[in-house]
């Protein structure tokens, strides 16, 4: 690990920071985690316990944003000093969008539990515990200041695009089979579409721990497996079948 | 309360305690020229208060004037009110030299005594009577420097001259010099200009420690070193106190406009 500043009250604010944004992480993980939980049992206790909770994540957000303008009045903070607060108030912002989703999953979970089930809610605590693990990683690399990690985490939301794809046409499918379907499909395809955002906040932190670590941007532009937005599901005879534009 | 909200609060216990040093309408003239007008401020305890300001502003004048410096300069003439735990230090009835030992100065530039290292530290407890013995001395002697962060370097050599010390360690040694006499405030007068920044970082470590012990009032033409080092500070221009407030809210959120374009080098 690299020496401390001669001044040591400067290391101590900075782990501070660090330490907010720890806290915050891990009640995203915790949200993320009870909302999917919610909406695999239909638990609407534990929904609304996702919801309140969210408000401590923006409160711990605010004391980031107040720290990290204060250490850059008052340290004048140079290279990766500068670096550090920088990205705090940028990866602060992240996971507070994070748990953000995390607690419209459970807003969602509440509604869907008083609707008969539908087949592809499944999908959803599928898709969820990919973008826990996804969210998990990439929190650890910010801590450990891990660039090859965080890359890896940056790649690896090809798989949740590609999962979140096939959930998409799956409710399409499912909906047009049956309206009733209607109102429960639509609540899970914005779940899933949540769970999806969830994991472009976690490749976005991934882009800022390698620029905390490397100094440069992370150049290259990622692997996307998420062409939903050029989706068409035809009705068919019999079954659906999906086709798409060339 | 999360770590850096804790280390962030702002100070400001529902009833404040009185201040360590106080001046009240404080009136300083240079001949016929007035250098300071009326200046009410408080100076907290266990706490570095820094007076930051354009040059000729009359920082370092009332700096001069919390341990009666300005007596030394002949045409200089005070009025007003000084105050040291609450007892005015320009009353008849008060021994200036018992001030200056309960009240320190650190001055710009490095001035150790043409003495040993020893002798630089031992002088003043000599001279006000605080140790006399050897074994008093060599106890004085050795915590003064502990406690600049001088002893592991000087340990061996205390009987070398103290101006054969580098720039850095011959502040720490002036520094230990004012610790010494036991004072319960430290007066700095821009005491790492002549530093380089390492040197300077250290004597802001040291800063940092010392306000445990001691209140430290320090001049600074650095704002940059007064938003490091300091919990309150105030700003001077043209004689006149323009803001005081804690140092978080002086250089993000200034109430005063001319606090704010002095911070933000709009002017000065």
């Amino acid at each position: 690990m690299e020496k401390g500043h001669i001044v040591s009250a400067f290391d101590q604010e900075l782990g501070g920071l660090t330490n907010v944004i720890m806290e915050m992480g891990g009640i995203a993980e915790a949200q993320l985690a009870d909302a999917i939980q919610a909406v695999a049992t239909r638990d609407i206790d534990l929904a609304e316990k996702v919801v309140a909770q969210d408000k401590r994540v923006d409160q711990l957000e605010a004391e980031v944003d107040a720290a990290a303008i204060q250490m850059l009045a008052l340290r004048q903070p140079m290279a990766g000093d500068l670096r550090q607060v920088v990205t705090a108030l940028k990866v602060s912002h992240m996971v507070e969008r994070i748990a953000d989703y995390a607690k419209n999953i459970a807003r969602r979970a509440t509604v869907l539990s008083q609707l008969p089930p539908i087949q592809p809610r499944q999908s959803i605590p599928r898709m969820g515990r990919l973008a826990q693990q996804q969210l998990k990683d990439v929190l650890d690399a910010y801590v450990k200041r891990d660039a090859d990690r965080a890359i890896a985490v940056w790649q690896s939301d090809r798989e949740l695009d590609e999962l979140y794809e096939a959930l998409f046409r799956e409710v399409l499918t499912y909906m047009m089979e049956d309206p009733r379907n209607i109102t429960a499909g639509t609540h899970v395809l914005f779940m899933a579409k949540n769970i999806e955002r969830i994991g472009d906040h976690a490749t976005n932190v991934a882009e800022m721990v390698y620029f905390l670590v490397h100094g440069e941007p992370l150049q290259q532009s990622r692997p996307k497996g998420d062409r939903t937005s050029l989706t068409v599901v035809e009705p068919q005879g019999g079954s659906a079948t999906a086709s798409e534009p060339e | 309360m999360s770590v850096v909200a804790e280390h962030f609060e702002a100070r400001g216990p529902a009833t404040e305690p009185s201040p360590k040093m106080e001046t009240r309408a404080l009136d300083v003239f240079y001949g016929a020229k007035q250098a300071l007008y009326s200046i009410d401020l408080s100076i907290r305890e266990n706490e570095v208060t820094a007076l930051i300001g354009p040059s000729g502003c009359g920082k370092s004048t009332y700096l001069r004037c919390l341990n009666r410096m300005n007596d030394t300069i002949p045409e200089c003439r005070v009025s007003g009110e000084v105050s040291l735990d609450g007892a005015n230090i320009y009353d008849i009835n008060v021994d200036v030299v018992e001030v200056r030992a309960r009240v320190g100065m650190v001055f710009q530039k490095p001035n150790p005594f043409p003495k040993s290292i020893y002798d630089n530290i031992a002088y003043g407890p000599r001279i006000h009577g605080v140790g006399w013995t050897r074994e008093q001395l060599d106890e004085i002697v050795q915590r003064s420097l502990v406690r600049a962060g001088l002893w592991e370097e000087v340990r061996d050599r205390l009987d070398e001259p103290g101006t054969g010390l580098s720039g850095g360690q011959q502040q720490r040694l002036c520094i230990a010099r004012a610790i010494a006499v036991n004072p319960e405030v430290i007066l700095m007068d821009e005491p790492c200009s002549a530093l380089d920044p390492i040197a300077t970082a250290r004597i802001e470590e040291l800063i940092d420690e010392l306000k445990v012990n001691y209140t430290i009032v320090i001049v600074t033409h650095s704002m940059q070193q007064a938003a490091r080092v300091s919990q309150r500070a105030a700003f001077f221009h043209l004689g006149v106190l323009v803001e005081c407030d804690d140092t978080p809210t002086m250089f993000t959120n200034p109430s005063d406009k001319r606090t704010q374009d002095y911070v933000t080098g709009r002017f000065g």
